[in-house]
């Protein structure tokens, strides 16, 4: 397992599109984080958002892009066809899955930590000249800011487990993009029963409690949701490792 | 255990039977050609031996076991399916440095082998940008590089210069000359006749022989005398004992020698405008042998 995991670091590092993408992610939470509470208190509006939302802006945008390079670490080796040269020298499949599901979740863990972390900070700089900013030591401001690497990171799993049923780049960020941005917007729209479960349950309406302050009547609490989001990258899993199974490569 | 053994292997697509109950066993220390025409199912038996595609019947081992009970298979056996199965955007380095250390084999290996195909020069470049040659070669150092004593290919001299052709013949050879079970698809027969000692030859999914290339040569077509003569009816009753056949403008004898007809045609004072000793050729041999099973014949234009 652990030679497995090596070759998978090796993959994971060698080809620059991972690299670029990952960059592209640390770029969104920054960006936003940063020129989010810049804009506010250029605006001379610095409490007009939570100090803690506006520096974590580029989450939505992350954890799409922490999706869709999460569903690339399999569907390139399938574009390329390396699948078949490493399911030839990893014939036990499951584990070349298991083996890719850990390298990832390691890396894509301390890209998140990094730049959540590095957004907050950058952001708390810009409201701190208001004395608006939110400190860490803030009630349930570090549980938002781990929670967030953490939503990242399950995002990645998310599309891993999409990547690898759809076997396909575009198909699968297609998925991504309906599954964890399209339907979740719909909840609004949608009356009765169908609405309320996609408001409090669906993907990212779930997932994203976590990642931030406070707790919002009618909706899940933070591990609660991230308990939910959870189960939902863990069934894409599941369905990905059985067909990974049974399927010719 | 070297060999693959194939047992009743069959390969259902739908209606459609691509593999039907095969059953074969590779032995080492001698290059075995698998022959067969395109489509024939030679790429979804290899497939199925590296455990890529499942079989829909019977089963294949490898060093005598399934292949995804192989703990390190690339020690066992070296495969080149289809040199184009890399990811472009990685080095040549890092792409067997990645299947290395997933067999638990060193680094230094790696240089050994980019040595061996003659890569080390271009270590550092992406494969997206290698030639045909080089992506070959690739392969073949993926195939090396646990020093497996099993050793297949698919079709590896497709695309590649006379050089290149002579370099993977060459170390085909050699590879068995070691002792090694090397097993490699073709569908060009002149190909096999240089570097394969036995055969395994397939048509539309069944085997037709596993035999010696001499023997399947035997076996499937004879030498025989082509003869053209403008008093050719004249001449035909004079050759007795020997069987006859017409060919348009020449007719084919088999069972006498070229001098005994010259002799004979010169006794009767009947002129011969050619007397041909035609030896059988693996070619046509494998013409013979494969003509029901071509899935893709080309309409024969009359002369």
């Amino acid at each position: 397992m652990i030679d497995v995991m090596r070759s998978e670091w090796t993959k994971l590092r060698s080809v620059r599109s991972t690299m670029w993408t990952f960059g592209v992610g640390v770029l969104a939470m920054i960006g936003f984080g940063a020129g989010i509470p810049a804009a506010l208190v250029a605006m001379n509006e610095p409490a007009e958002m939570e100090p803690v939302a506006a520096s974590l802006s580029g989450v939505p945008f992350a954890a799409l892009i922490f999706a869709s390079l999460g569903a690339m670490v399999i569907t390139s080796e399938y574009r390329t066809g390396m699948m078949r040269t490493s399911l030839t020298a990893v014939p036990q499949r499951l584990k070349l899955l298991a083996s890719k599901v850990l390298v990832f979740t390691l890396v894509a863990l301390l890209v998140a930590l990094f730049s959540t972390f590095a957004a907050f900070f950058l952001g708390q700089a810009f409201l701190g000249t208001e004395n608006a900013a939110a400190s860490p030591g803030d009630p349930g401001v570090l549980r938002a800011l781990l929670g967030t690497a953490l939503y990242l990171t399950m995002s990645g799993l998310f599309g891993l487990g999409i990547g690898t049923f759809i076997r396909h780049t575009p198909g699968a960020i297609v998925l991504i993009v309906a599954l964890m941005m399209v339907v979740p917007m719909m909840g609004n729209m949608l009356p009765g029963a169908i609405g309320e479960f996609i408001v409090k349950f669906f993907t990212t309406n779930a997932g994203q409690r976590v990642a931030s302050v406070g707790e919002q009547a009618g909706l899940l609490g933070p591990w609660q949701g991230f308990g939910v989001y959870a189960l939902w990258a863990a069934a894409a899993m599941v369905i990905g490792a059985v067909l990974l199974k049974r399927r010719d490569a | 255990m070297t060999t693959i053994q194939a047992i009743n292997l069959t390969k259902r697509y739908g209606t459609t039977l691509a593999v039907d109950d095969l059953s074969f066993t590779i032995e080492p220390g001698r290059v075995t050609g698998f022959l067969g025409p395109n489509g024939a199912g030679k790429s979804t038996t290899m497939r199925m031996m590296l455990g890529l595609d499942r079989p829909s019947g019977g089963s294949v081992r490898v060093g005598g076991k399934p292949y995804s009970e192989l703990r390190h298979p690339l020690r066992t056996i070296g495969a080149l399916l289809d040199a184009k199965a890399v990811h472009g955007g990685r080095t040549a380095r890092n792409h067997l440095l990645c299947l290395a250390q997933s067999n638990g084999i060193g680094r230094a290996r790696v240089e050994e082998v980019m040595e061996t195909v003659g890569l080390t020069a271009v270590a550092k470049r992406r494969v997206g940008g290698f030639s045909l040659g080089m992506g070959q070669r690739l392969g073949i150092a993926a195939a090396l590089l646990g020093d497996p004593e099993i050793l297949m290919f698919d079709e590896p001299v497709n695309g590649l210069d006379p050089e290149g052709i002579r370099w993977i013949r060459t170390l085909m050879r050699g590879l068995a000359a070691e002792g090694r079970t090397v097993f490699v698809s073709s569908h060009l027969m002149s190909e096999m006749a240089q570097t394969a000692d036995h055969l395994i030859v397939i048509g539309k999914g069944r085997l037709i022989a596993d035999t010696g290339v001499q023997d399947f040569i035997a076996r499937s077509s004879q030498s025989y005398v082509r003869v053209r003569s403008p008093r050719m009816a004249q001449l035909a009753p004079l050759l007795t004992g020997a069987e006859l056949s017409a060919h348009g403008d020449h007719m084919r004898v088999i069972g006498l020698p070229a001098s005994k007809i010259g002799d004979v045609a010169a006794g009767a004072g009947i002129a011969l405008h050619e007397l041909t000793v035609v030896e059988p050729t693996l070619e046509a041999a494998y013409m013979e042998l494969t003509k029901d099973s071509v899935e893709y014949a080309g309409e024969t234009v009359p002369a």
